[in-house]
């Protein structure tokens, strides 16, 4: 029922900010009509009359005191950056030429 | 003294038979000698290992009290952050991250003084059940060197199973510790979910991820389980209630008037003759020790897989959305003028591999509006039904069992090729996550067919993990009476003499 083309396969891969071959779209593109048609299943079951979970315990809006404890120093922070300057993270470009 | 318990090495600090910095040490040479063919360990810390181990002796002969594991070397999954430690969570992404902190899990060992060799190889991002997804290249079974040793968490059940550690650390998202346990012929629990805390845990999938102990022994497993639970105000999805008492339980291992469910859709077809033999031969085991059996039904089970691969590649397409480039981690593509969306967009395909791609891709399209409702809002109304299955199950019986895994361990390169046959590995692993409820394995054999070791699992309902301990502890003296030595003893030997 479900089928993927390369196009979508590298629609998806835009918008989860991964750059892939055509090589690997391809691939992708085939093996998913196994997995989708495998995965679907759950539609069997999944009538409107049972009810999502999302999550294992019935938590909501846990809170703890507001109490300042020790963390990390700016060096510690940073010292994983690939990249970094005046105590921040120096990323690339974000913004276009003329801002 | 490294094929002991961890139990009886403590017994032996205590007395003074051997020092923690010795017993170290020859953990260290273990490793030395035999991980270049097993490939349990992606970083190996003898230095911070030794000078942890001096200072517990320092303690004992100052006479301080000590905990039940002081002194004792353990060998961590690479997932778990341990401050200045390399930690790569099986990826390339993470290649050279040393992080600025610890994970509560890493704390907690720390503060019972337990001994921390190094990191243990694991698939990338803990996604896969065989190792062979981890950018560091496979874990090797110690059973048998061409074969799998389960995963994700393959390293740190192949590193107790080639005896390098006594203990390990291992996360279960969907069997990641179990399946693992299973096939090396070691003992493996995922906790109730919130019961061992995620913080400094790298997240696959956030509702599902669950750290817990790996051990050689039902009891040295429930002496790690103490030594690392509890609650933590650093994960709001940290249960707040006391730790049930496992220990008591694994020392007790008395099932007399215990009803023990055997779920009808977790055996079967697909399921290995072998395995299926010394399951049924377990389940005598016990009901001579008093148990009662009994038959439970979980019809929709044969939906967890289906649900599993919906919710954990969506929950995966969002957690390593982190992944950018930009703070910590791999950066690919930095030239002058290059923007950061191409920075970020090469540096992930160039990061991550085959399988975390294929999962970030389906999770992406799983959570797309349109396709939202019919796949991962089907796929939690599932897990819904699951947790009802397993409530109803436990009606009629206080655990519940099933083989661990369908097969015994299979050949390196066996499936890597065929993502839907992998899947299925983890079939009677995953309707415990789905759940939150507890899970554990431990070995009951070895399979006529291939002599590979074949693992019984247990499952209890949440916050009564003390459950499996018992059964565990009581399905383990009953096997051990009858072979007369752990199964590890008819394991290949290596590494020469020790």
């Amino acid at each position: 029922m479900s089928s993927l083309s390369r196009d979508d396969v590298a629609h998806l891969a835009r918008l989860a900010r991964i750059e892939m071959t055509d090589e690997e779209l391809v691939n992708l593109a085939s093996e998913f009509d196994v997995i989708l048609n495998a995965v679907a299943r759950v539609q069997e079951v999944a009538t409107a009359d049972v009810a999502p979970t999302s999550h294992p315990l019935p938590l909501r809006n846990v809170f703890r005191p507001d109490v300042v404890a020790p963390s990390l120093t700016p060096e510690e922070a940073l010292s994983g950056a690939p990249a970094s300057e005046e105590n921040r993270f120096k990323v690339p470009q974000i913004l276009g030429e003329e801002a | 003294m490294i094929k002991k318990s961890a139990h009886e090495m403590s017994q032996a600090l205590a007395g003074g038979e051997i020092t923690s910095v010795q017993l170290t040490q020859q953990h260290l040479n273990r490793i030395a000698s035999v991980d270049t063919d097993v490939h349990a360990f992606l970083h190996v810390d003898a230095e911070g290992a030794l000078a942890q181990a001096a200072s517990i002796d320092a303690a004992r002969s100052r006479g301080e009290k000590l905990g039940p594991l002081a002194g004792i070397p353990l060998a961590l999954k690479d997932v778990m952050t341990q401050k200045g430690i390399p930690t790569t969570a099986g990826s390339k992404m993470l290649e050279g991250w040393r992080p600025p902190y610890d994970s509560t899990v890493v704390t907690n060992l720390k503060s019972a003084g337990i001994v921390i060799l190094g990191k243990t190889n694991m698939d990338e991002f803990a996604m896969g059940s065989s190792t062979e997804n981890s950018a560091y290249g496979p874990t090797h079974n110690p059973w048998d060197l061409s074969r799998i040793p389960g995963g994700s968490g393959g390293g740190s059940a192949a590193a107790l199973a080639a005896f390098e550690a006594p203990l390990a650390i291992g996360t279960d998202t969907g069997g990641s510790i179990r399946q693992p346990a299973a096939v090396t012929g070691t003992v493996g629990v995922k906790p109730t979910y919130g019961g061992v805390s995620r913080y400094g845990l790298i997240a696959f999938s956030s509702s599902l991820d669950q750290a817990g102990p790996c051990a050689r022994t039902v009891l040295d497993t429930a002496l790690l389980h103490e030594a690392i639970a509890g609650h933590d105000p650093r994960d709001s999805t940290s249960i707040n209630a006391p730790v049930p008492a496992v220990v008591q339980a694994a020392k007790s291992g008395d099932v007399k008037g215990m009803k023990i469910g055997v779920v009808k859709e977790l055996n079967g077809d697909g399921y290995q003759a072998g395995v299926r033999s010394r399951f049924e031969e377990s389940l005598e085991l016990l009901a001579k020790a008093g148990a009662e059996i009994v038959e439970v039904s979980c019809p929709n089970f044969e939906y967890a897989l289906a649900a599993y691969y919906l919710i954990a590649p969506s929950e995966c397409s969002s957690n390593l959305a982190r992944f950018d480039a930009m703070r910590y981690g791999l950066r690919v593509g930095d030239e002058s003028g290059a923007s950061a969306e191409s920075v970020m967009n090469l540096t992930r395909d160039i990061g991550f591999g085959r399988e975390v791609k294929r999962r970030i891709i389906l999770g992406t399209y799983a959570l797309s509006s349109g396709y939202y409702d019919a796949y991962y809002g089907s796929a939690q109304k599932v897990r819904t039904l699951i947790t009802q299955d397993f409530e109803k199950a436990f009606t009629h019986a206080d655990v519940l069992v099933s083989p661990t895994c369908p097969t015994t361990a299979f050949k390196i390169g066996e499936k890597s090729n065929d993502p839907l046959a992998m899947y299925l590995n983890d079939i009677a692993t995953i309707p415990v996550n789905m759940a939150g409820i507890g899970g554990m394995s431990l070995p009951c054999g070895l399979a006529p067919e291939d002599s590979l070791p074949v693992g019984f699992q247990i499952m209890s309902p949440a916050m009564q993990d003390q459950r499996m301990y018992l059964v565990g502890a009581a399905l383990e003296a009953a096997l051990l009476a009858q072979w007369g030595a752990p199964l590890l003893s008819q394991a290949p030997v290596m590494g020469g003499a020790q």
